[in-house]
């Protein structure tokens, strides 16, 4: 359960529209369960009343939209940002792509979200109601009721989460937390333990589910090009159709390559993904390598800080010393 | 009507194999359940539908069409069709085999699309009835009785038993070679009865289409309700790829090196060059776009179909899109049904 209540919110949200502080507001609304909720631009204080949520299922991370939204707006517009999508906000700032004067920033605490799939996992299919209490109150169409601890059904980037601390807000409500120790590389270490046949097998599996929706690209707050070289038919690379199995993983292993460094491991790419591929793990490896090689980064962490990818020292470690598989 | 205990469901299928291949819907890795071919020890999942829809059998997500060799001035174009083998689907639910009421109408037309014609002629579909529908679900207000599917046979499944009836020519000359035990609908109707009871409880039992249908573009194309809708929507391909009646296509060309291959792929309206023409493109928005996809089910579809709408309601795109918007809510906030 989330411990900042939804009326605070809603109460700010209002003040701030009719004080004519800001022109809409970011904000998830109420879907036609209590688990499928939007991401919404408010602009009425009724429909905030009304329409506005926040609980457990509030996973979508905002930063991204402000890039299209701010370019529109007439005035500032207001956004709730959870610990986590401070970091996309601050990457987003740093490769200027949106107006930071456009932007009222208000963080907020998050006691992680939890996952659907993992909850219909335990309660089954016609779930008719579900509050987020204490424990997660599920009731069923079928006459059952479930009682469900919120931390057995936490999201995986929750699970390992990094960092309960706001990296950028105009304004904090509730409390700020600590960067955290997370077990967020057990599972990169876990495939690097593989032999490259089994790693290869193991992508090989996962990569093969992909319907090439692009969900995770059109998700990730590092995908911002305006037009993405997969989308371009000049590109000669434009494809809507894998020309054979191989081409799949080429598309996330480019993906992967291309927000290296960007990526601040926010996790949306593997909670969009309809096919449950665990994308993140490409990025992690990554973020674990640049660790290793270079010292700890995390993308996001400072506004303009130079990512080490892009950024020469002498003292940087040699592709030689990569090979033979020596960290700095 | 047919019987046979759960238990001989393999040797069902062992009988059906020596003639066709057979697909049913099996848990994955990941819990989710996929077609897969039958084999001996594979299990039929318990999960309530698959991932992504049947219409991949007939309509793939890939396919190639022709292939040209140019050598000096010669260009020659070669046929790389192959005859589809048989094969039956087990386990198809009534909204999906709805789906192929509204795919046979766009591609066995005239002209009709040979390619899918061929798939058509040698599957057989044996659909199941729901008993445990989700609350996603919402064929019904598409005018679908998911305890009475269609299909070539339907087959209703109780605690320890199956039970078999063939609905077409094709299906009953399959339910002919499996010898089964002929028994009356008792258990049938009292599964029915009880199902049909649970369909009223479903949170969106009461959704209709009363104000869609043919004739309503002028009154519904430029409601403002449609910037809001689609106001987060990222333009990914999600709901159209998960979705049964989902056609429409892009076709591409492919050099190989050695020639041309010319093939066709699932296209979504969702994305940016979907349609894209020398001219240019004629939706630069994803209002436009995001309008197309729910216009063409409810409003273009029926309009050019007797009436019938292009969903079949079985809730894919309520379970899988990123940003939780779908056509229920489309169909709330434009019909005003709420």
């Amino acid at each position: 359960m989330q411990k900042i209540s939804r009326d605070i919110l809603v109460e700010k949200a209002i003040s701030m529209l009719e004080n004519g502080d800001v022109c809409s507001v970011l904000g998830w609304r109420k879907g036609e369960f209590d688990y499928d909720i939007t991401p919404a631009v408010f602009t009425d204080k009724d429909d905030i009343k009304n329409n506005f949520v926040w609980n457990d299922f509030c996973g979508a991370n905002f930063s991204k939209y402000l890039v299209q939204k701010t370019r529109k707006a007439e005035g500032k517009i207001l956004v709730f940002l959870k610990p986590c999508d401070t970091y996309s906000f601050n990457q987003l700032l740093t490769e200027h792509r949106f107006d930071r004067e456009k932007v009222y920033a208000i963080g907020i605490p998050c006691e992680g979200m939890v996952d659907i799939n993992k909850i219909k996992e335990i309660t089954g299919d016609g779930i008719s109601s579900i509050d987020c209490g204490d424990k997660i109150t599920v009731n069923t169409i079928y006459g059952d009721k479930f009682d469900i601890d919120a931390t057995n059904v936490l999201s995986e980037r929750c699970i390992n989460c990094k960092s309960k601390k706001h990296v950028a807000y105009d304004e904090l409500i509730g409390d700020e937390g600590e960067v955290l120790e997370s077990n967020r590389f057990d599972e990169v270490t876990k495939l690097e333990q593989m032999t490259p046949d089994e790693r290869f097998a193991f992508w090989q599996n996962e990569l093969s589910k992909c319907i090439r929706c692009n969900a995770c690209r059109d998700i990730c707050p590092a995908c911002t090009c305006e037009k993405c070289v997969f989308d371009n038919p000049k590109s000669g690379v434009e494809n809507k159709a894998a020309a054979n199995s191989f081409e799949e993983k080429m598309f996330h292993i480019i993906r992967a390559f291309h927000v290296a460094g960007r990526c601040t491991d926010c996790g949306e790419c593997s909670r969009v993904c309809p096919q449950h591929i665990p994308l993140h793990l490409l990025n992690r490896k990554f973020i674990k390598d640049i660790d290793g090689f270079y010292g700890e980064y995390q993308a996001g962490d400072e506004v303009g800080s130079r990512a080490p990818l892009v950024n020469y020292t002498t003292e940087d470690i040699e592709a030689a010393d990569i090979f033979e598989g020596r960290d700095n | 009507m047919f019987k046979c205990s759960i238990d001989s469901l393999d040797k069902i299928f062992a009988e059906i194999s020596k003639n066709a291949t057979v697909y049913l819907p099996v848990d994955n890795d990941d819990g989710k359940a996929v077609y897969t071919k039958w084999e001996n020890g594979v299990k039929w999942s318990n999960e309530l539908n698959t991932v992504k829809s049947l219409k991949d059998f007939f309509f793939p997500q890939v396919e190639n069409l022709m292939e040209f060799k140019v050598e000096g001035k010669n260009i020659e174009i070669k046929d790389i069709r192959t005859e589809s083998e048989d094969f039956v689907v087990f386990g198809v639910r009534a909204c999906d085999v709805r789906s192929f009421d509204i795919l046979d109408r766009v591609f066995l037309v005239e002209p009709c699309d040979s390619y899918y014609a061929n798939r058509r002629e040698h599957g057989v579909i044996i659909s199941v009835a729901c008993t445990r529908p989700s609350e996603t679900c919402f064929c019904n207000t598409f005018g679908i009785d998911a305890t009475s599917p269609n299909g070539d046979i339907t087959v209703w499944k109780t605690e320890d038993a199956l039970y078999w009836n063939a609905n077409t020519e094709k299906g009953k000359a399959l339910l002919d070679k499996l010898n089964l035990d002929e028994c009356d609908d008792s258990a049938v109707n009292e599964q029915k009865a009880k199902t049909a009871e649970i369909m009223k409880r479903l949170p969106l039992a009461s959704l209709t289409t009363e104000n869609f249908g043919g004739g309503k573009t002028d009154e519904l194309f430029n409601r403002p309700e449609w910037k809001t809708l689609s106001e987060s929507c990222l333009g990914c391909g999600t709901c159209t790829f998960v979705c049964p009646t989902c056609q429409c296509y892009d076709i591409k060309e492919f050099n190989n090196g050695n020639g041309v291959i010319r093939f066709r792929c699932w296209d979504s309206c969702m994305y940016s060059d979907f349609t894209k023409m020398a001219h240019g493109n004629n939706r630069l928005s994803q209002v436009e776009r995001f309008r197309q996809r729910f216009m063409h089910k409810l409003v273009y579809y029926p309009e050019n179909n007797e009436g019938i709408f292009g969903c079949v309601g079985c809730g894919r795109c309520l379970a899988k899109c990123p940003i939780s918007m779908n056509i229920v809510k489309v169909m709330k906030t434009i019909g005003g049904n709420d």
